[in-house]
This record gives C-alpha cells, structure tokens and sequence, in this order.
C-alpha cells in the first residue's frame, strides 16, 4: 500500500557544510540521504526515523530512511529532503519553457519497506 | 592597502578575507593560516566555517584525462580538441569562479559557437525572465540595512542557507534609519514550512503548497483594494482573507519594505509567473511607499556570472552562440533542456556539479557525452569527465572579483597559493588552443 505526498527538496545548512567536506562525505551523504517526515504521518504509517521507505514518481524512484521532522515544521503530507543525488532522481526533464524543473513541490508516493530482521 | 598581518610563529593572518561560499559574499572574514591551511575563520557563519578549513591542498593530481592522472598540457589538448570537434556544445555552470574567468568561459562558448548557461538557470532564472518582463525595483543590501523596517522573506530559507543574512544585512543591524536595530523592523515569513528562519519572525503564514501565484495576486488585488472572496481565497492560499489584509496593511504602512525571495518561489509551480508577481506586486506597493525585491542567490558569484554574460552577450544565461550572434531563450538553451532532449555533443562545466543536481534524463545524457569539467573538489561530475581538472580554489587561493548577491563587485583576498592553477588559467589555455585547431580547420 502507498501514500501520497508532496516532496519539498531544499538546503540545509548541514548540506551544505557538507559540499566544503566533500560530496563522497559521510556527513554529506547521511543528509541527502534523510527524509523528514510529519510527525503525524510517521505515525500514521506505523514508522519510526530511521525506517526506510521507497519513495517514487513517475520520474523514478529512490529508497531513503525517514525521520521525524522536528517540532512542528512540516505540516502532514508534506515531506523535506536536502538537496542532493536523490531528490535530482525525482524531477522530470521538462522545464516548461522555463529552463528550471520542478525541483520543489514534486508529487511522490511513499511504500514502506520492511525493517530488517533484528539480529539475535 | 595591505590586508594581511603576520603573528608570533607560523600563524599568519588574512584580514577582511572574503567569503565565496554563498551570495551574501561576507568581505569581513579574518583567517588564521598554518601554511597551507585555514585553522580559524572569525566571523565567518557555519557554511562559511566548513567552506574556508575544508579547502587543504591535497594530492589529487591537477588533471585527469579518462580518470587516468595526465599533465595539464595533455587535458588542455584534449579538452580543446572535444570542443572544437563539437557541432553543439555546453558551456556551463560559471557560478562558483571568479569574473575573470566567467570571461573566458564566455569567449569559449563565443568561438566554439555553442551555447553558454549557468547554475542561475536552475535557481533564479524565472526571477531574470521576470526582469524583463516586469522589471525589478532594488536596491543595495546596505540600502536596506540602514533603512528597511518591513522585511519579508518568500520561499526563503536564510537561517540555513545565508546564515548571516539576518545579521549583516536584513534583521539585525542598526542602521542609520533603524537605529534600534532588530526592534525597528516586521519580519514576515511566508512558506509551507516552519523553517528554521520563520523562527526568527515576527509573522508566519503559512501557505499550502504550490500557492505562491494565488497567494501573490491576492496582495496585488489588495494593494488595488480589489474586494475579494474570503471562501475563494482561503480554498486558494491555505490562508485566511484576514490574514493577507493585515499583511497588506503592514507593508502599507511600512516607510521602506523588502521582499527576499529565495528558490521556494522559482523552483515550484508558477516559476517566472510567480516571479513577475512579486516584482508587480513590488511595484505596486510603490504607490504607498518605498519598497524593493530582492533575490537570495545561492553561490557566490552566480550574480557574477549574471553580470558577466550579460555584458559579454546582452542576456544573462541560456545563450546561443551558434550563429555567430547572441541568442537568449530559456527553456530551449538552458543547459538541463539541452541535455535532457538529448541535443548537446559536447560540453565545458566548470565550477559546478550537473551530475548530481540536474533532473535524471539531463544526467544520463551528460554521463554519455565527452566533457571537461573544472572543480577544486571531486564530484559526481568530475568522476564522469572525459578531461577534469583540479582547480585552485576562488577566494581561498585565487584572486579576482565577484559580486554579492545585490550586484556590488567584492574584490578576493586570497589566503595561500594552491599547486592546481586557476579556472582561468585552465581556460585562457583552452581558449588559445581552440582558437589556434579552429584556424587550422577553416584553412584546411
């Protein structure tokens, strides 16, 4: 079963220290990598942050751990992501005439993916 | 006028160094050096922190040709031979480099008779369609220091991507017509977000995504004192009626206002439509009092290159040069429409990084075309370039000038020498060989 979102892709200031460290970075790459989420909606979809979702459009797909959006900064059925490799997979080629994809405010489908077994 | 002071043993210091990380281009940075590395930026905020002590000389060698390790002089002949060979190549990207070398960029594009673009295609781009459509009434960040008491920010994030907007420029300061500072001023946020910069404000709205058109011309209606219906609205923006005409009225009254709008606006639906909006709606408060719009640009010398274009082209970005003549249109000539339809040979990227920003069909075009790529650090673009070369870094060991994110020249204080030469002279080297495998193609 999958849910429906709108995703917001945007800068971070960890993302962008990251840029100066390194992009092939561990501190970079865990933030491009992270999803926020409505705390709300976590809970709705039975997620705790850290979980990990498959989150698609027609454009394609990504697979992401998700955390819960702190305090009250992201409204339900809005998600944030930091710019990066994962949130460009999502945005189309077609720029409108304009020469600048939708890179905010993307339509996207959220699956949640099994946790792994805990090890014994 | 000497910039720099040598302290007690290997420190030294670099006094008024400038910040190149984003478009705020803070010019009051003092760096403590240890020969070949920056130990301390004071002043400098949390990107500008990671931007100046993560730029050490390492061993990467200058110049990779097919990932191989080559001499500069072999990757300028490739270089130049993938760009003279080229029936429509890419210049792009110019926004993290000095205008001295954006120059060059330039008078590649210009010789190869291909087309030039930057980074500000895919984050202002709508606002400089509008420019010409509407046009921008502005102003200087120090105009707004000294006088603005309304603030408001559109779309606009700078808590985390200018950290030092608010105490440099547009919150903090006390001015000469603010002289009590953060007190004298109504900051505004307006975004789908609670972002860490609506925390600074005296005011969120909060609107529902992709709203920001709606929301706009309802204040245009307002500044017309349109009546307006409150369901109608409300369905439309997320906000109440009341809401807005309480903004309206802030802004009315204000004795000078400004709106910052970042990428919330020009990346989502709407995109120049939503920017034509706020440069109207901008020109419209003017019947009731002062006020401006202003662009929260991201890189350091995107403005730069805005700049350097124009001057060299009569346009600002997305520039044909294929016919011998300058030719502008966005959305045939940007660089992520040229590679998504699949139409660009060849390209020269310098100074920024496609392969991990741009929309997938753009990237998987880009990764099966040969290209040159200039960057001081490795990215996911350099690691696909046919020719990459690793630059010295703008600012930190390059001089040359850039221009804050308001169009005001900054000169660079640069804080050590690199091993890696410079974007320009990478480029003047290219330049000078295409120009000399050009003359020999015609004479042939």
């Amino acid at each position: 079963m999958s849910e429906r979102f709108i995703l917001i892709p945007g800068r971070t200031a960890k993302q962008g220290c990251g840029i100066s460290e390194g992009k092939f970075g561990e501190s970079y790459q865990s933030e491009i990598n992270s999803l926020q989420m409505a705390p709300a909606d976590m809970q709705q979809l039975g997620l705790s942050s850290g979980d990990r979702v498959r989150l698609y459009n027609e454009q394609g797909e990504v697979t992401v751990a998700v955390y819960a959006a702190k305090g009250d900064e992201l409204p339900p059925g809005i998600l944030f992501i930091p710019y990066g490799d994962l949130s460009s997979r999502l945005m189309g080629g077609d720029t409108h005439g304009s020469g600048m994809p939708t890179s905010k405010g993307l339509d996207v489908e959220i699956e949640v993916l099994p946790r792994p077994p805990a090890a014994s | 006028m000497s910039h720099e002071t040598t302290t007690a043993g290997d420190l030294r210091i670099v006094e008024d160094a400038t910040c190149t990380f984003c478009g705020c281009v803070c010019d009051d940075i003092e760096l403590k050096v240890a020969g070949s590395r920056i130990v301390e930026a004071k002043r400098a905020c949390v990107l500008g922190t990671a931007w100046f002590t993560n730029h050490e000389i390492d061993d990467q060698p200058s110049c990779r040709i097919e990932g191989q390790p080559a001499t500069v002089e072999a990757g300028v002949e490739r270089a130049a031979q993938i760009l003279a060979d080229a029936k429509y190549p890419l210049v792009y990207g110019l926004s993290d480099t000095t205008c001295e070398a954006q120059r060059c960029a330039v008078g590649i594009a210009d010789w190869i008779g291909g087309i030039v673009d930057t980074t500000t295609s895919v984050c202002h781009g709508p606002t400089g369609m509008a420019f010409q459509g509407v046009g921008e009434v502005t102003c200087t960040l120090g105009e707004i220091r000294n006088r603005a008491d309304f603030v408001l920010f559109w779309g606009a994030n700078p808590a985390e991507s200018h950290p030092r907007h608010f105490i440099r420029y547009s919150l903090m300061p006390k001015g000469m017509f603010v002289p009590n500072g953060r007190k004298d001023r109504t900051c505004v946020v307006v975004d789908v977000r609670k972002t860490k910069s609506a925390k600074a404000a005296d005011l969120l709205i909060q609107i529902k995504p992709r709203s920001d058109f709606e929301a706009l011309w309802v204040l245009r209606a307002l500044a017309q004192d349109t009546p307006l219906d409150a369901a109608h609205v409300e369905a439309a923006t997320g906000v109440p009626l009341a809401t807005w005409v309480d903004l309206m009225q802030r802004m009315k009254h204000a004795k000078f206002g400004v709106i910052f709008f970042g990428m919330g606006l020009t990346m989502t639906r709407g995109k120049h439509a939503n920017m034509e909006a706020v440069m109207a709606l901008t020109r419209d408060m003017n019947r009731y009092t002062r006020f401006v719009c202003k662009a929260n640009r991201g890189h350091g010398n995107v403005s730069g290159a805005d700049n350097v274009v124009t001057w060299r082209s009569g346009y600002p970005f997305a520039v044909n040069l294929a016919r011998g003549y300058p030719r502008f249109n966005p959305g045939e000539y940007t660089a992520t429409d040229v590679l998504a339809r699949g139409e660009a040979d060849a390209a020269l990227i310098l100074a920024s990084d496609p392969l991990a920003n741009f929309s997938q069909p753009a990237r998987e075009h880009l990764a099966r075309i040969p290209y040159i790529a200039l960057d001081p650090k490795e990215t996911p673009t350099t690691r696909q370039a046919a020719v990459a070369f690793t630059v010295a870094t703008y600012g930190i060991n390059v001089s040359g000038t850039v221009y804050r994110m308001d169009d005001v020249p900054i000169p660079l204080r640069p804080a050590f020498d690199s091993p890696h030469p410079s974007d320009q002279v990478i480029l003047e080297r290219i330049e000078q060989r295409v120009r000399q495998l050009l003359r020999e193609k015609a004479s042939r």
